[in-house]
């Protein structure tokens, strides 16, 4: 079937479908998250659910242009797009909006722009396109140094325009480094002072370093071929900086309402009193949330009907919340299916990626799912209470034009390269 | 290895989310339930109250808008505290102390601020409302009582407190329920059924609209109207006449149980326990341990019932067949038995049973009584029969009626005395002072009430009862069902002429009333109290019964005057008054209403209490207190009292 003359594209429709089916569903849910009235005037474009409907059509319009753009372009300008999505980052510093404390958007006449949702797009072809090229070995360290710092500089600069949520996902990254061949060393060191900080904010230092000091050496004498002592007690030298300095930067690094989050997560707070506090007010939301989704017992209370949807109990159900939504009015079987549908989205693209024969597609579409992962892990997460609050929106659910659009892009760019798949060898 | 982490580390969080969804939404779920869902708010809509009417129609009871000052306390901006402080007749300090009550309960709820504005305050305040922000005046509905008299029978509403909510989850917290008299025994009647908004709340509790459209609201029914037995003016008449006088009066129809009147005093205007002072003020009812105006003696006072108890035992005497009316027994000022007298007044001797009724001779009732007891080798059989036939006067038990309380009185049988004396090791002397209706022997007023009126039916009665009609409703059978006693009705005659000759020859030959055959009987209880925790003997209650007319009677009576002195004295004269009030309309015996009026027993209701020794009965004084003329029935052509 192949003729070398003509192009030929094959797009994964089952990816499209499953897009299709969260968007759909999306829209429900954040109509019946936003509607005020008894009426519903889909075309209200004051109403998030009529804002949102016309971002849907714009998508589409965004999706054929997506796919009409040769593949070979990403790969060839991902540099320069790389470079201009920095820059946007950069901008708005200068001419950034503050919207709930966070500068990250740009106002263009009444509409905002969040270029921080494109920026993950830009940075997965860069990382991509580097690492993938000729002259890089991902197991030199130079290398993966400078492959580092191709994700690390946009989610540094989102740090800075207060946007913690939105850094913690460029960690995906390490991800799709690890399947290039990124040494092990790294991602256990990473889960270790994951483990190590949180262990040692909930049990104090001295029973950190006890238990790591056990763990050690009891690896070390079960052992059979014995290495020298020095390793180990060089590690456990480490935990115990690491252990005692955690309280240090909890106390002074961390703003005060992250503070709040990683408290509440822990539940570090035991007075009835504060707590009682606490629930009135930053674990108002995860309260709220989890009271609603709770209320939604096995089927639901049916589309429209959730009574603290409706109440407008959960603040920014619409946005980052909308979960909870689907919680009380779909009820276990339809949060399930969320859930599923999700699920087999991602691994759907993890499949497409490694059936890619080029380490730039592959790479790239390791990114695709490894940022759609992190969204859906920690926005599904928070919202049922299972991590602390991170205000990070719920791909292809949340309400908001730059997140669709910035996702349908990201996704887009990938089905494209995979349609040109059968075009490569 | 590196192709498969990340597959794995997604599979694990869709498990891990699909598990923590269950445990949220199944495992720790309830079902939805509308009253439970604090997302949508309960308004109740309270229907009217329904309205009391006496047997002629007269209204007793209605509603009257109340108004609460209500207010949001985040609501609340900066006022002139000075001048609405004066306007609801509160200090600042009891504003601040509202206020930070509310508040610590909820700053965004409705509290209230003062319960209950007058109307005066209310049309004081309302042109001044809108100066202060947060506050708002809700109109409720609380009872208004068109009369001053009849508050043991007509009761009042009162909030529910907590054991009640918890009973009867109908009732939820600043609900108003019956708590006395008709209002708590036809209490479902009245209140009706509130009708519930479900509504749809944000956040911020705020309303935001009807929740689905309202199809799970529900109008609320309203409480039905009833008319009760009592005769408003025959009721405000006895209440007149039982002024400075503790005790109780009892008056029912014999042919239906209707009762008439229900007196208790000291008595108090019930419109004292409505609106803003209602809880001060029952406080002092409640705390009066001297006068216990909230304690319904008509109902509630077990007393011994003396001389009116003794035709019971001619009656039983004659069914028994141990006793014929022409049997005589003398009387040698009192009856000896076994080295031990029970005394009487002098009368001529000896009687038969008609003068034996008429002079109340104790010792005529003592031989009838030992005959009864002792028609059987055994004195317990004898007992037993003597008590059933007691009982069949609706004595010695509740009365299973619909007034709020009562008591059960006491008629003693074998086993009362089994427990006294040991099984066979007592005997009808033991227990003689039965005879005279004292020793073992209580009853309440209404109990002798109905007592009366059974023999005025000549054997039967229907069971007393307040309620007269339910607007589309039926009475209980029950009080439509006749209960016989055991006497058979040939034997009630010569008992009833007994009771008439009492008022022509006998104890009550003084209370005559021209042109209406009265049929009664006098008596006279001794009392006793504790002084220090001395055993203290008192002056005697007086005691009457009545029926009239002798034939086909229309009222039965009970009075009791405690500390009355003899039978005629207090109870016998109010009796013959309330009889010619009630049949005739109004008062001939203008000297006897006068002297009613004009006799206070206060004196001898302190004396206990005063510390200074004191004397009883005979040494009694009598206080005469200074007659208003006001209070004086008029005379049929110049008033237009009811006929």
């Amino acid at each position: 079937m192949l003729r070398e003359t003509h192009r030929h594209y094959k797009f994964d429709w089952i990816t499209i479908f499953l897009f299709l089916l969260l968007v759909g569903f999306g829209w429900l849910n954040i109509l019946s998250a936003s509607h005020t009235t008894e009426t519903i005037d889909y075309w209200n474009f004051s109403e998030p659910y009529g804002k949102q409907l016309m971002f849907i059509f714009l998508t589409l319009g965004l999706i054929v242009l997506v796919l009409s753009i040769d593949s070979k372009f990403y790969e060839r300008f991902s540099s320069v797009i790389y470079i201009i999505s920095m820059l946007s980052l950069v901008g708005l510093f200068l001419f950034g909006k503050n919207v709930n404390g966070a500068t990250s958007w740009y106002a263009i006449g009444g509409m905002t722009l969040q270029p921080s949702e494109f920026a993950k797009t830009a940075t997965a072809l860069a990382v991509a396109k580097y690492v993938s090229d000729m002259n890089t070995d991902i197991h030199k360290f130079k290398d993966q140094i400078q492959s580092f710092l191709l994700f690390a500089i946009p989610a540094i600069l989102v740090l800075l325009q207060n946007d913690a949520g939105s850094t913690i996902v460029y960690a995906a990254f390490i991800f799709v480094l690890y399947r290039e061949g990124l040494p092990k060393i790294y991602l256990i060191l990473g889960i270790a002072i994951v483990i190590l900080s949180l262990f040692s904010l909930k049990f104090g230092a001295l029973i950190t370093s006890i238990v790591a000091a056990i763990v050690l050496f009891a690896n070390h004498f079960f052992t059979r071929k014995k290495p020298s002592l020095i390793q180990p007690i060089l590690i456990l030298l480490a935990c115990i900086v690491l252990s005692s300095s955690i309280k240090f930067f909890y106390q002074n690094v961390l703003q005060p309402h992250q503070k709040d989050r990683i408290s509440l997560w822990l539940r570090l707070e035991k007075d009835p009193v504060k707590l009682e506090v606490m629930k009135k007010t930053f674990a108002y939301n995860l309260n709220e949330s989890e009271k609603a989704i709770s209320s939604g017992g096995v089927t639901g209370k049916g589309f429209l009907e959730g009574t603290r949807t409706t109440g407008k109990f959960v603040p920014e159900q619409h946005t980052d919340y909308i979960f909870s939504t689907v919680g009380e009015e779909w009820g276990f079987l339809g949060s399930s299916m969320v859930v599923i549908v999700f699920v087999l989205l991602l691994i759907r693209i993890l499949h497409l990626a490694e059936l890619q024969k080029s380490q730039f597609s592959r790479m790239y579409g390791y990114g695709v799912a490894s940022i759609f992962f992190m969204h859906f892990m920690i926005n599904v997460g928070m919202v049922m209470g299972l991590i602390p609050t991170i205000g990070i929106p719920l791909p292809l659910f949340s309400y908001g034009g730059s997140g669709l659009w910035g996702f349908t892009i990201l996704l887009f760019i990938f089905i494209k390269l995979d349609s040109n798949r059968i075009n490569e060898w | 290895m590196r192709k498969f982490l990340l597959f794995f580390i997604i599979i694990a969080v869709g498990v891990i989310f699909i598990f923590r969804l269950f445990y949220l939404q199944v495992y720790t779920s309830q079902t939805h339930d509308l009253y439970e869902d604090n997302a949508i708010r309960k308004v109740f809509d309270y229907p009217k109250r329904g309205f009391v009417f006496d047997r002629n129609g007269e209204l007793l009871v209605s509603n009257q808008p109340s108004y609460d000052v209500m207010f949001i306390p985040r609501d609340v901006k900066p006022l002139d505290t000075l001048e609405f402080c004066e306007l609801l007749k509160i200090n600042k300090d009891q504003f601040i102390e509202i206020y930070n009550k509310a508040y610590r309960y909820s700053p965004w709820l409705p509290s209230v601020f003062i319960p209950h504005l007058s109307k005066e305050d209310y049309a004081a305040l309302q042109e001044k409302m809108r100066k202060y922000e947060g506050f708002y005046i809700q109109k409720r509905s609380i009872r208004y009582y068109q009369t001053t008299i009849g508050a043991n029978v007509l009761g009042d509403i009162g909030e529910v407190n907590n054991a009640i909510i918890e009973k009867q989850p109908y009732y939820k917290m600043g609900d108003l329920i019956g708590k006395q008299g008709i209002e708590l025994s036809y209490e479902k009647t009245l209140r009706g059924v509130k009708g519930i908004k479900f509504i749809q709340k944000d956040r911020f509790n705020r309303d935001i609209g009807p929740y689905k459209n309202g199809i799970y609201d529900t109008l609320p029914q309203p409480g039905e109207d009833i008319t009760i037995t009592i005769d408003a003016t025959l009721q405000a008449y006895g209440e007149l006449l039982m002024q400075n006088k503790h005790g109780g009066i009892i008056a029912i129809e014999p042919s239906t149980g209707e009762i008439l009147t229900m007196i208790s005093t000291p008595t108090y205007n019930p419109n004292l326990l409505v609106g803003r002072q209602r809880s001060a003020n029952f406080s002092k009812l409640y705390n009066d341990t001297i006068n216990r105006p909230l304690y319904d003696r008509g109902l509630q006072a077990m007393y011994p019932p003396g001389s009116p108890f003794k035709i019971l035992n001619a009656l039983i005497g004659l069914q028994e067949g141990v006793v014929t009316t022409e049997d005589r027994f003398s009387c040698n000022h009192g009856y000896s038995y076994g080295g031990r007298k029970m005394g009487c007044h002098g009368h001529p001797s000896p009687l038969a049973m008609n003068g034996g009724i008429y002079n109340s001779c104790n010792a005529y009732f003592a031989n009838v009584y030992r005959r009864i007891i002792d028609k059987y080798k055994d004195p317990a059989i004898g007992m037993d029969i003597w008590s059933n036939h007691v009982k069949s006067f609706g004595l010695g038990n509740y009365l299973n009626n619909d007034l709020s309380v009562g008591q059960p009185g006491k008629i003693p049988n074998s086993k009362t005395y089994d427990q006294l004396y040991g099984k066979n090791r007592w005997g009808s002397t033991y227990n003689l002072s039965n005879s005279i209706g004292q020793g073992e022997v209580l009853t309440t007023p209404i109990q002798l009430a109905n007592m009366v009126a059974t023999i005025g039916n000549r054997g039967y009665y229907f069971t007393p009862h307040i309620i007269k009609k339910i607007e589309g409703e039926t009475i209980d059978p029950k009080y439509t069902t006749p209960n016989h006693t055991t006497i058979d009705k040939q034997y009630f005659e010569p008992i009833v002429q007994g009771m008439f000759d009492v008022y022509n020859f006998g104890t009550a030959s003084t209370v005559q009333i021209p042109g209406i055959e009265i049929c009664g009987k006098t008596g006279t209880a001794e009392n006793f109290t504790k002084i220090n925790g001395v055993k203290t003997q008192l002056t005697d209650h007086s005691i009457f019964v009545a029926f009239a007319p002798k034939d086909n009677p229309k009222i039965a009576i009970a009075v009791f005057v405690e500390n009355g002195y003899w039978g005629s004295r207090f109870a016998g004269r109010i009796a013959s008054l309330m009889i010619e009030k009630y049949i005739k309309g109004y008062i001939t015996r203008t000297d006897m209403e006068d002297w009613i009026l004009t006799h206070s027993l206060e004196n001898e209701y302190t004396k206990p209490y005063s510390g200074e020794p004191f004397g009883i009965n005979g040494a009694s004084t009598s206080q005469v207190i200074p007659l208003d003329e006001s209070l004086r029935s008029k005379k049929p052509e110049d008033s237009n009292i009811k006929q």
